[in-house]
């Protein structure tokens, strides 16, 4: 059996609001990464278009690092050339070194004699200024050129990194006009919003991070393991036991960090919700009388946060004086027994110099490659997760022959049309309708009749399960999306309005609209009015929270985008639901004008709204059960009258025993 | 601000600051002794070939490493729980602040932005403060007891220490400088690209609907550039930053060698004060890089210290009497006498003398078109807001001499905004009353026509409810909100507008339940559709902030031009 190639991630936890930037990337969200191998490797892959400069960043890396680690190893030299100069000028002048050591043996200095023979001295003569130049030199040489192809490397890498971020950012926003309209029914929007801004940034981060650090630190490390090895094998022994052995105790230190940053990123998101929640129903807390029990669940939560922020941050504060202290047990021991070798004369001081520096400089690479690893394993959940929206199914392609409906007039038929969001519940069923070119269809009925899932259809936002639905005689299926949704003009319950001004937000409706088009149809809207209230008139920045304009202005704003669109066909889903009546009225009028020669779908809960409405249909589960125009059905004496009827009196219902039991006591 | 902030939040921590700056004196002082003791081992045992001695002082070295990771674990220890405490004290300072506003003042600040301030702006001053205990303190013991050590070990090299210190923290700072606008516009430009991404998440259906596919990818793709360039920029220098560093340390290195190698040769100095010398540069310059980054930290930080002290300086408007009325009961008589309302710096009114009396066992409607005056009407009952002038009064007390725990208890409030709680159908109706019982629970939900929703859920009164009540649609919602005033069993009834997400059927199903409940209280309901107010029993007509017209609904209708033309607004409808 082989071993599983899969790394199987715990529980990740949501960071704070706007977090996930900071170095720790914590912004990624509650998932498991399935396959940690798999999508790493992905992950490289995305950098293929990028294959010549990845090569020249290797190259570069190389060469960098190889010359940086051969610095110390010459600037030893550089230390034996003085050492040389030090011991030689205290020795008598004229004397051979061959003289001086057995001069040394004889008087007894034993030590002294086998340190001089280690030594490359002249007796008598100082340093060799000439040749300390000459290695300082290289030395130099070399640094500049480390540090030259270093910065080459890491701006290359730079480059590389940004632009695979910057395609796959764009693959993400291309994927998302692609999906199906059912993809996004099928997950809470905030997943989805996570997804492609705390996942992306998440990789964008973990690439630009790690790429680099994990190159270099892989390759330092290497090539320092290679030079302590030809420095002296015994020591570069020792080194590679107390090292790794320094990093088992490190790495229990991080995982147990680790659990409590997962701890305390948990705490920090049930904080943070409380305090949302809080200040979000601030004035039902205040009015509800909440406020000791709300300050009490905030302490003890904060109380927690506390705790748990201390454990992570003890923890991984640890990491940085235990990695001090092994490379500080590193040096004792070097120097020690570096020390015992000089003096015996089996090594040059230069070479201990040397191996003290190599030896400091390795713990830092192996550090940086362990701590990288948490980043790495985030990062690649993240890509997985974007990975997953990118493999998502998309919408059937348009046919390439698709029927166009040059003119359109506007019939609108539906036969026997099925559809459901799940398979096992039914939602539309076998409904047919046909609208006459022109006519204006109200739709009435309780909230999940299958209203607004009806005008979904017609827009083909959902295909069908059976039956189809023909504009002119043409399916629908068999147009190409685009060019049937750009003949009808949709506004909806949810008004949406993106970030910019609001002359931009109602050209939305036509790109190339001229100004005197945005403002007859903001006239026709009654958008007009308040925008000359609004200090900066239309060019009054609005967007989807925008609380500078209310909800009621908002939709108006929306059905002058539609106006604007001029289209054949109208659906009006709730569009004035939250416009005040004598204000609807005259926008009802402006709309009148819209919907002549217009066939057009109107819902709405206000009778009031749909009473002239040319064919009303009541819906109930999905089906069609009255239809007929106002008086037809007030006379039916059917769903719609009672409908109608309770707008005057109210429908008659028992009252449950239960309620003498909550009535305001008599006082 | 900041220094402010953290004076008076470290203030109660100040024995564990001591305890941080006393161990880290004595770690770092042990980690600067190391060199001086390899130098003695390079000199006097490695020189005279003395075995015993290197042994010994190897020894001694031994001895003070482990000095150091003690002083400093403990260090980390103290620094970490001051620094954690003084985030959490900050945290609750803000949270008591915030809870003790007014709706007024919230409005102001924001929600959105408020919970910033008290999670994010907190959590960067947290940072500082651990950076700074757990680190920062050491690096100026670090280069001032690198610099004397240094100069102990040879006072002719030290002209190379005042070179090297200079010339990295200007490197470093220049770098750093420029990288600092660079990471505030990418941060902005991140921003961005996320806002799009989000706006096309939530449009989907309009973007679909008016086909501006390619319109969004245009915007989308402009944002992505942006932010790409910006990166790149900021990446390059961020990609010299520790060549930059590297090369200085070295080059240092480099001329510690050639300049200390003269003054062996004068024989000015020993060969183990050089290596020692060498030791003490480097960890001079690595502390010089330490402050260097630790000072990026500041600005940042201080920019939320700012954003928290703005909150935290805010008092609120609405000041509770601290020996106020306490009379519980009363009927829920609702007076208002020329009550204005003016928002601070406002120009206009958005109330202007507005006086009528609702009597227990009525119902009284306020209409009016949006902009009218009518929400900020019903927040002042409550105090969300107080009147700028005159004076409104339940049960004959003007509401600002409650004790504002007895004046709540009188009120059940069904807001505009239909907000749920985490938890259960069961805990949010609790809110209103906590200990209601299950069955009372049912009532309430009958009434609020909910019982039969939530009878349909899988758990009934025990299903989950999201924050925000976001798992129920918006009508099933404005019930729940019903029904967690009706339990409460208040005096005083003040529905702002709750009714409007519900379908006529069920609005009048709802009202009529309501009546037998509402029997001995005063009612308050905020409308927009005549039909909801037609059979209250006075009807308030509020234009611009102007009582239009009181009266039942056949006496406006011929009295009342404004509430005339509202209901033909709405009963017909006339589109031709």
């Amino acid at each position: 059996m082989t071993a599983p190639k899969t790394m199987k991630e715990t529980e990740r936890i949501q960071g704070p609001i706007g977090a996930g930037r900071g170095p720790h990337g914590m912004g990624f969200v509650g998932q498991k990464s399935m396959d940690f191998g798999p999508s790493a490797k992905r992950l490289i892959r995305r950098l293929g278009p990028e294959v010549p400069k990845v090569l020249a960043i290797i190259v570069a890396a190389l060469a960098s690092v190889s010359l940086s680690a051969t610095g110390p190893r010459v600037l030893g030299r550089a230390t034996d050339i003085i050492f040389a100069g030090a011991i030689g000028s205290t020795l008598p002048a004229g004397m051979t070194k061959a003289e001086a050591i057995t001069d040394a043996r004889s008087s007894g200095h034993g030590r002294i004699a086998d340190l001089l023979s280690g030594v490359d001295l002249v007796p008598g003569q100082g340093i060799d200024f000439d040749a300390l130049a000459t290695v300082l030199l290289v030395v130099l040489a070399l640094y500049i050129g480390s540090a030259l192809l270093g910065f080459l490397q890491g701006y290359l890498l730079n480059d590389v990194v940004q632009h695979t971020v910057l395609r796959m950012r764009d693959e993400v926003e291309t994927k998302l006009n692609r999906v199906p309209l059912r993809y996004f029914d099928g997950q809470p929007r905030g997943e989805l919003l996570s997804r492609v801004t705390n996942d992306m940034d998440n990789v964008a981060q973990t690439l630009q991070q790690t790429m680099s650090q994990v190159l270099t630190s892989l390759l330092t490390i290497a090539f320092i393991l290679g030079m302590m090895f030809s420095i002296s094998w015994s020591l570069a022994l020792i080194a590679l036991i107390t090292i790794p052995a320094g990093m088992a105790i490190a790495a229990t230190v991080m995982k147990h960090s680790r659990t409590r940053f997962i701890d305390q990123w948990r705490r920090t998101g049930a904080l943070n919700s409380q305090i949302e929640e809080t200040f979000t129903g601030h004035a039902l807390m205040k009015v509800y009388g909440h406020q000791v029990e709300a300050e009490q669940v905030f302490e003890e939560e904060n109380e927690r946060l506390y705790e748990a922020g201390f454990g992570a941050q003890f923890f991984s504060g640890l990491i940085m004086p235990i990695m001090m202290f092994i490379g500080n047990l590193n040096y004792v021991v070097i120097a020690v027994l570096g020390g015992l070798r000089v003096s015996s004369g089996t090594m040059t001081l230069g070479e201990v110099q040397a191996f003290i520096q190599y030896s400091r400089q390795f713990t830092q690479p192996v550090t940086q490659v362990a701590s990288m690893v948490n980043l790495l394993q985030s990062g690649v959940a993240s890509a997985e997760r974007v990975f997953e929206l990118l493999d998502a199914e998309e919408e059937e392609t348009d046919r390439d022959h698709a029927r166009i409906v040059e003119v359109p007039h506007g019939r609108v038929a539906l036969e026997s049309v099925s559809f459901r969001y799940e398979e096992d519940r039914p939602l539309i069923e076998d409904l047919s309708l046909i609208v006459e070119p022109g006519q204006t269809v109200a739709i009435v009925g309780p909230t999940g009749a299958g209203k607004t899932t009806l005008v979904n259809l017609i827009m083909r936002f959902y295909e069908l399960d059976q039956g189809r639905i023909t504009l002119d005689g043409v399916d629908i299926a068999q147009m190409q999306r685009r060019d049937l949704r750009s003949r009808i003009g949709m506004v909806l319950q949810d008004t949406w309005l993106f970030q910019g001004t609001i002359r931009d937000n109602i050209a939305y409706g036509m790109l190339d609209a001229q100004e005197d088009q945005i403002l007859e149809a903001a006239r026709a809207t009654l958008v007009d009015r308040f925008v000359h209230s609004l200090p900066d008139g239309y060019d009054t920045i609005v967007d989807d929270e925008g609380a500078n304009i209310s909800a009621g202005e908002k939709q108006l704003i929306t059905i002058a985008r539609a106006f604007l669109a001029n289209p054949a066909l109208l659906i009006l889903d709730e569009a004035t639901s939250s416009v005040d009546t004598r204000t609807e009225l005259l926008v009802q009028h402006a709309m009148a004008a819209l919907r002549t020669e217009r066939t057009s779908f109107v819902i709405a809960h206000r009778l009031s709204t749909i009473r002239n409405a040319d064919v009303i249909l009541v819906m109930e589960d999905g089906r069609i059960v009255e239809q007929g125009n106002h008086d037809q059905l007030i006379a039916a004496a059917g769903a719609y009258a009672d409908l109608y009827q309770a707008q005057f009196s109210g429908p008659r219902v028992p009252l449950p025993s239960v309620y003498p039991a909550l009535a305001t006591p008599d006082t | 601000m900041l220094i402010r902030l953290l004076r008076h939040h470290l203030a109660p921590y100040r024995q564990w600051i001591w305890v941080v700056i006393t161990l880290q004196l004595v770690g770092t002082v042990a980690s600067l002794y190391l060199p001086s003791l390899n130098a003695d081992i390079i000199d006097n045992g490695v020189v005279r070939g003395d075995t015993g001695y290197i042994l010994r002082i190897g020894t001694r070295m031994l001895g003070v490493s482990v000095v150091q990771i003690a002083c400093t674990i403990t260090a980390v220890y103290f620094g970490a729980r001051a620094a954690m405490a003084v985030g959490r004290d900050v945290r609750a300072r803000l949270f008591h602040t915030v809870a003790s506003f007014s709706s007024r003042e919230v409005d102001r600040f924001g929600a959105p932005s408020l919970i910033t301030r008290n999670t994010n702006d907190v959590q960067q001053v947290q940072m500082l403060v651990l950076m700074t205990f757990t680190m920062m303190i050491a690096a100026p013991i670090m280069m001032v007891g690198g610099v004397l050590m240094a100069l102990r070990e040879d006072i002719g090299l030290s002209w190379l220490v005042a070179v090297a210190v200079p010339v990295l923290a200007t490197t470093i700072g220049f770098i750093v400088s420029r990288m600092i606008p660079g990471f505030r516009s990418m941060q902005k430009r991140l921003d961005t690209v996320n806002k799009v991404l989000r706006e096309q998440i939530i449009g989907i259906r309009v973007i679909r609907a008016f086909v501006r596919e390619p319109f969004e990818a245009e915007r989308f793709g402009a944002a992505n550039t942006d932010l790409t360039d910006v990166s790149i920029t900021v990446g390059r220098w961020m990609a010299a930053i520790f060549p930059v560093i590297m090369l200085v340390l070295n080059v240092s290195s480099v001329a510690v060698l050639w300049f200390g190698a003269g003054r062996i040769d004068a024989g000015a100095m020993q060969i183990g004060a050089l290596t020692a010398f060498l030791s003490y540069l480097v960890q001079i310059l690595m502390a010089v890089m330490m402050s260097t980054f630790m000072l990026v930290m500041w600005p940042r930080a201080s920019v939320s210290a700012d954003r928290i002290g703005e909150v935290l300086d805010t008092v609120t408007s609405v000041v509770v009497p601290t020996d106020g009325v306490t009379t519980a009961g009363g009927t829920g008589r609702l007076e208002l006498h020329s009550v204005g309302f003016t928002y601070a710096g406002a120009a206009a009114p958005v109330l202007s003398d507005v006086a009528f009396t609702a009597r227990p066992g009525t119902t009284t409607a306020i209409i009016g078109s949006t902009g009218a005056g009518k929400s900020t009407l019903l927040n002042l009952v409550p105090r969300l807001f107080d009147a700028t002038e005159g004076s409104v009064q339940v049960d004959g007390v003007d509401v600002r001499e409650y004790d504002a725990e007895t004046l709540w208890s009188k009120i059940g409030l069904v807001p505009q905004k239909a907000y749920l709680f985490t938890g259960t159908v069961a805990s949010n109706l609790r809110y209103g009353r906590p200990d209601a019982t299950d069955a009372e629970i049912w009532a309430a939900l009958e009434i609020a026509q909910a019982a039969d929703f939530v009878r349909e859920m899988p758990r009934g009164i025990d299903s989950p409810i999201a924050q925000g009540g976001t798992n129920v649609s918006g009508g099933q919602r404005q019930r729940l909100a019903i029904a967690r005033a009706l339990i409460r069993r208040p005096q005083l009834y003040l529905f702002d507008d709750s009714f409007s997400a519900l379908d006529v059927a069920t609005d009048a199903r709802l009202r009529r339940a309501l009546a037998p409940v509402t029997r001995n209280a005063t009612v308050v309901i905020v409308a927009q559709r005549v039909f909801t107010v037609t059979d209250a029993d006075q009807i308030v007509v509020l234009e611009d902030g102007h009582v239009a017209g009181l009266g039942t609904h056949d006496e406006l209708l011929h009295s009342c031009p404004t509430y005339a033309e509202i209901v033909e607004s709405q009963l017909k409808a006339d589109v031709s």
